[in-house]
């Protein structure tokens, strides 16, 4: 089968695609995909969870609070993401002194890149409802807390959710700057086919296909999911 | 029940109340007039500090809300207020929007919420609207739940901001009714309006406002016969 097709992609003798080395390394390279679904599933968990607390710090009227947060989401937002990675990497280990660990290097610097992103996304949220809410709650007696976490978020929640599926899919393809620092992601095991098939094309253009596959993919069930959040009330 | 003394708000430079005095008695009906931008709605909002006066003092059943140490949210459950966009909780059914506060505020047991917003719903005669989402009633059945919402806290006093004036014509009589209701079984009210027939016919005192004073009050009957004030009478007879 690949070699019929092969056939078609030869040109005077030289193939210019070769699906057998595509076919020979498919395995490998998905053995990558595995990687690449860990770092963005738990970064993005625990950025959801994180980037509220940001966000709730960032719309504080409390000034100690406030800057804080808002220096932090600056300074991600500000800087590129594979320059946060070598910080925490390489960069901290020598102010603290300890052994770094690449992979949980790589987990901090893509939670703490996408937390800064998702705070601005829930600070969207939580800004677009109308003030006569909070008025609302606030006159009836209730504490700035309880009027946010019963009145405020649920109904910012729903606002949110399609800006963080566009988050969830950023992080998807972003998490392959891990590789930088050694993590057999996706990219990583592209670039390592690249290297010993001597067809980088095959290598990339496989790769590229497999990224779009998944965000393709997430993108769909992301659709599914708001639809049914939706109609869910 | 409600004094207020020199108080002063400014936003930025805008000096919006310059200097307010004013006392309201337990029972007493204050209906609250003005051109817009006179600042009435400040200074109501300043009653239940949904905004902080810039100075003076604003004292609800005795308590000076300026002195510091008063827990602000305990002095709110005492002061219901109706907003001009009703400001229901979307996301929530108008018996739960009713029973939000007395139950994460006052702790009261869900059942004896749901009992009390039942009677509250009938009360305003929304009793069979109890599982609605506020998208779904007109806006006069809005500003009746609205008005349950800030009753179930069992206010003291009750704060109107225009509750009439995003209302179509044919539903502002539902409400005004409600309001009625409400003064006639002695609750204190402060109603910043411009229904003139609701002024004259409920209100024990009316109030002229402009750029943040009190111009002239009076009963309503001496207030819209013989105004003395030039200011009230070049009011009136262009609402009038």
């Amino acid at each position: 089968m690949a070699g019929a097709i092969n056939r078609k992609l030869t040109r005077e003798g030289t193939i210019l695609f070769d699906l057998n080395v595509v076919a020979r390394y498919f395995p490998f390279l998905i053995r990558g995909v595995g990687i690449t679904i860990q770092f963005t599933f738990i970064s993005f968990l625990i950025a959801i969870v994180l980037g509220l607390l940001i966000a709730l710090g960032r719309v504080s009227n409390n000034k100690i609070i406030r800057v804080p947060c808002q220096i932090y989401i600056d300074f991600i937002r500000g800087t590129p993401l594979l320059a946060q990675i070598y910080l925490v990497h390489f960069g901290l280990p020598q102010i603290f002194h300890y052994k770094p660990v690449g992979y949980i290097d790589a987990l901090i610097a893509l939670t703490l890149n996408s937390s800064a992103y998702m705070a601005e996304i829930y600070r969207g949220g939580i800004e677009s409802i109308e003030k006569g809410q909070m008025e609302a709650a606030r006159s009836l007696g209730m504490t700035y807390g309880h009027a946010m976490r019963y009145v405020i978020l649920p109904q910012a929640i729903r606002r949110v959710i399609p800006p963080m599926g566009n988050e969830f899919i950023t992080l998807l393809k972003e998490s392959s700057l891990v590789s930088v620092i050694g993590m057999e992601d996706l990219m990583m095991r592209s670039k390592m086919m690249a290297g010993q098939s001597f067809r980088p094309f095959e290598a990339y253009f496989t790769t590229a296909l497999i990224y779009l596959v998944l965000t393709f993919t997430f993108t769909r069930l992301l659709g599914y999911l708001e639809g049914r959040l939706k109609t869910g009330g | 029940m409600v004094k207020v003394k020199d108080l002063h708000k400014y936003f930025g430079d805008l000096h919006v109340l310059r200097g307010i005095n004013l006392k309201v008695e337990k029972g007493e009906v204050v209906v609250v007039i003005g051109p817009s931008g006179s600042g009435k709605s400040t200074l109501l909002r300043c009653i239940n500090h949904l905004e902080i006066p810039t100075s003076g003092e604003v004292h609800i059943d005795g308590v000076n809300l300026d002195d510091g140490t008063v827990d602000i949210n305990l002095i709110r459950q005492t002061a219901g207020m109706v907003f001009q966009q009703f400001n229901l909780f979307p996301h929530l059914t108008i018996l739960d929007n009713i029973c939000l506060a007395p139950t994460k505020v006052l702790k009261m047991p869900i059942e004896e919420a749901h009992e009390l917003g039942r009677a509250l719903l009938k009360k305003v005669g929304l009793a069979d609207k109890e599982a609605a989402y506020p998208h779904q009633l007109s806006g006069g059945q809005q500003q009746r739940a609205a008005i349950a919402r800030a009753l179930a806290m069992r206010p003291k006093l009750m704060l109107f901001d225009e509750p009439t004036s995003a209302l179509d014509p044919e539903m502002i009589g539902e409400v005004l009714m409600v309001m009625k209701e409400l003064a006639l079984e002695g609750m204190t009210m402060i109603v910043v309006s411009h229904e003139m027939g609701f002024a004259r016919e409920v209100a024990d005192r009316v109030i002229l406002m402009d750029e943040g004073l009190l111009i002239e009050e009076g009963p309503p009957r001496e207030f819209f016969s013989n105004p003395k004030h030039d200011r009230t009478k070049a009011f009136l007879s262009k609402i009038l």
